[in-house]
């Protein structure tokens, strides 16, 4: 057991801390509202091979691990990044593990820049994909539609949805679809990109909680009451306590879950959706404490906690509420081989 | 990164559950539950033949040398099985006291018998006026002579009846601000002035309250300096809050999937396939692996050489609030048939939920409670400023 990045994943974090740092500020992230997406921090990410990264080599990428995405993701959500890098990430991971020549062709397209591709999280009803993360933004939506793997052009029309955490979601028309791969390997495939998805949000959930948490622990120092800082209040200290105690136990959960892609695959499915759940209420926790302990400044659009606060509760909901994510482990659990 | 334990303590966990399934009987099991009582000697000895009551410790001190991965492996599997460690426990916390702050004749006349399995020390901190406010004790401890007299209560003391010794914390100079006047004592238990209450509690765990009447010690009983009990009692509370977390949690939930997935008899499809048992049995598989993961971060930490501080109380409070939570969820879940007690032929898996809905309340106490675990956290972890 280590617990500590390795001198590599040290690099990677501080690199992407630092280019989220001076590329994702929270001036940047306001000006970016309400559509979610700022070009020129993708073309800066995009420029980084943060999509190369995600693919192995032998696809044309640099083969990055799953752990290694999620101490970028964690990053993405400590500055809420608006540029869809882990739906990027997860469609190429999963076009690169479909061997027919449609996929192969736009994974090339993903590769040189060409194309951005994102992942639906949810079936198609009727003739639409609806809330497809980053569908404002990109150019085809992979799906599954029964057994079949489908990338979907967005050219057939799409409508962008205005929403709680101002993210780039559209309702995207399955009008134009190419055939990926049929049988019950699509359906594994997707179902093993949808985990990727969830640890990976999970991850940039704890970032989020963190940074959430860091400024409500900032605010309580600062701000007196009753003639005392407010958080020598113990009604304050203590709601704090228990986000901190959340964030930390949610973050060495999701990483583990990342870890495990790579290094105990068995309990992969099991352990990205309990990460999932678990982090989709720690990040909440912690963004709504916070909030609340502003007071009536939390609630000013003016004060930043609210842009964590709305992406908190935004980000999983584009999947489920925590009990579908909590469901879905348990059913991992209970299948045969799982750890 | 690298989230497994390693070989060594997997290893190592292997022959811990291969012991449990051999030694740790159902009339055991069913001995405890009877009694109340988490100390057995049956177990105790058996243990003992194993070197596993102090296996962390090194070799020339009766110990394996055994690292901490491995060793929080072996508290994992024995708090999982549910054993009856405490008076192990206790006893090895004190010997660790002593191993660190004892002194030369101490460690000699301590520790072989704390490992061989010869003495029980049951622990005497906690009074009726003074629980989480530790340093609050009353109990007097006065000068005579070459030795000391004693004078006062001490409650929780479990095990005491089937202890040699309570290692106790007396107030030694009323005079002195609060964590200066202490010092810690090995009381011996067999000895006039003694006496020794039962107490019973929620889970059917029998502790004690005990009362010490002019009850003599020698100076060589003491441990640490006098007027310097704090500072051991600082040592002590730091092994306290290093160890394996979620095993009870665990087996309440195996138990509860048990139930969940087991065919009617009714015909009826088992509750398994509901949306929201599913959801209840995740939610809880979630906290106990964030429960197991905060523990050994713990034991990762002293693995390379630091101390877990903030952490230890985050794994203590996250852990005993998370199964406070599922126990009442569970009971939920189970619909009336909850509420069938452990020991009734009836009861649901016997009783898993209903025990634990029990058993939980005390562990949001022992150990600092969890408000004790949020000052920590607010103040050594995020630096927040203390109540005035």
């Amino acid at each position: 057991m280590d617990l500590s990045p390795t001198d590599e994943q040290r690099a990677l974090i501080d690199s992407y801390g630092a280019l989220y740092a001076k590329e994702s500020t929270t001036a940047r992230v306001r000006a970016a509202e309400p559509d979610g997406f700022d070009p020129a921090l993708w073309a800066v990410l995009v420029g980084t091979g943060v999509i190369e990264m995600s693919v192995e080599e032998a696809s044309g990428g640099w083969g990055g691990s799953l752990l290694d995405l999620a101490l970028v993701a964690e990053q993405q959500g400590r500055h809420l990044a608006p540029a869809p890098v882990i739906e990027a990430q997860v469609a190429a991971r999963l076009l690169s593990r479909v061997p027919t020549r449609p996929a192969t062709s736009l994974l090339g397209r993903v590769l040189t820049g060409d194309a951005l591709v994102t992942l639906a999280l949810h079936r198609r009803t009727g003739g639409e994909l609806p809330l497809v993360p980053a569908g404002s933004v990109a150019n085809a939506v992979l799906c599954l539609d029964g057994d079949r793997l489908l990338a979907v052009d967005v050219a057939g029309g799409r409508r962008g949805v205005a929403n709680l955490g101002c993210l780039p979601v559209a309702d995207v028309e399955a009008g134009d679809v190419s055939v990926l791969l049929e049988g019950a390997a699509a359906a594994a495939v997707y179902e093993e990109a949808i985990d990727e998805w969830l640890a990976l949000t999970a991850c940039a959930l704890c970032g989020l909680g963190s940074r959430a948490l860091e400024i409500g622990v900032d605010y309580v120092k600062e701000r007196h009451a009753f003639g005392v800082p407010i958080g020598s209040f113990q009604a304050v200290a203590h709601g704090l306590a228990d986000a901190a105690t959340a964030v930390e136990g949610g973050t060495l959960l999701a990483r583990e879950a990342a870890w495990s892609s790579g290094a105990d695959h068995r309990r992969f499915r099991q352990l990205a959706s309990l990460a999932f759940g678990f982090t989709t209420e720690a990040a909440r926790q912690s963004s709504y404490r916070s909030l609340h302990y502003h007071g009536g400044y939390g609630f000013m659009l003016e004060h930043d906690i609210q842009l964590y606060f709305r992406r908190a509760k935004a980000w999983p909901a584009q999947f489920a509420e925590p009990d579908v994510a909590f469901a879905r482990a348990e059913a991992a659990r209970l299948s045969p081989g799982a750890g | 990164m690298d989230f497994s334990l390693g070989e060594r303590s997997d290893t190592f966990r292997e022959e811990v559950r291969s012991f449990l399934d051999e030694v740790f009987t159902d009339e055991m099991r069913e001995r405890i539950h009877r009694t109340g009582v988490h100390h057995d000697r049956e177990f105790h000895r058996a243990m003992v033949a194993r070197g596993w009551l102090a296996p962390g410790w090194p070799e020339e001190l009766g110990g394996q040398g055994r690292d901490p991965l491995e060793m929080i492996a072996l508290a994992e599997e024995l708090q999982r099985a549910g054993a009856p460690t405490y008076g192990v426990s206790t006893t090895l916390m004190v010997a660790n006291i002593i191993r660190h702050v004892g002194t030369e004749q101490q460690r000699q006349r301590f520790l072989p018998p704390a490992l061989r399995g010869d003495i029980i020390i049951a622990l005497g901190f906690s009074e009726p006026e003074a629980g989480s406010d530790v340093a609050a004790a009353q109990t007097r401890a006065m000068r005579d002579g070459d030795g000391w007299v004693i004078n006062g209560q001490k409650m929780f003391t479990t095990n005491a009846q089937v202890a040699d010794y309570a290692f106790m914390l007396t107030r030694t100079n009323p005079d002195a601000p609060k964590h200066r006047g202490l010092t810690t004592f090995l009381v011996p238990l067999d000895q006039p002035g003694v006496e020794i209450r039962p107490i019973h509690t929620l889970s059917g765990e029998r502790t004690n309250l005990t009362f010490y009447t002019d009850v003599r010690v020698d100076d060589s009983l003491r441990v640490g300096d006098v007027d310097g009990g704090w500072k051991v009692m600082t040592v002590g509370l730091t092994f306290e809050r290093s160890g394996a977390q979620g095993g009870e949690s665990i087996r309440m939930l195996e138990a509860m999937e048990r139930w969940a997935a087991a065919p009617r008899p009714t015909g009826r499809p088992p509750p398994i396939g509901e949306e929201r048992v599913k959801a209840r049995l995740g939610r809880a598989a979630a906290e106990n692996e964030v429960s197991v993961l905060m523990a050994r971060r713990c034991a990762w930490l002293e693995h390379s050489g630091q101390l877990p501080g903030v952490e230890g109380s985050m794994a203590k409070l996250f852990a005993s609030e998370a199964i406070t939570r599922q126990s009442a969820e569970f009971l939920d879940m189970l619909g009336p048939d909850g509420i069938r007690s452990q020991g009734d032929p009836t009861a649901v898996e016997g009783g898993a939920a209903d025990y634990g809905f029990r058993f939980a309340l005390g562990t949001t106490t022992y150990g600092g409670t969890s408000e004790v675990q949020r000052n920590i956290i607010a103040q050594r972890g995020l630096g927040l400023p203390r109540p005035r």
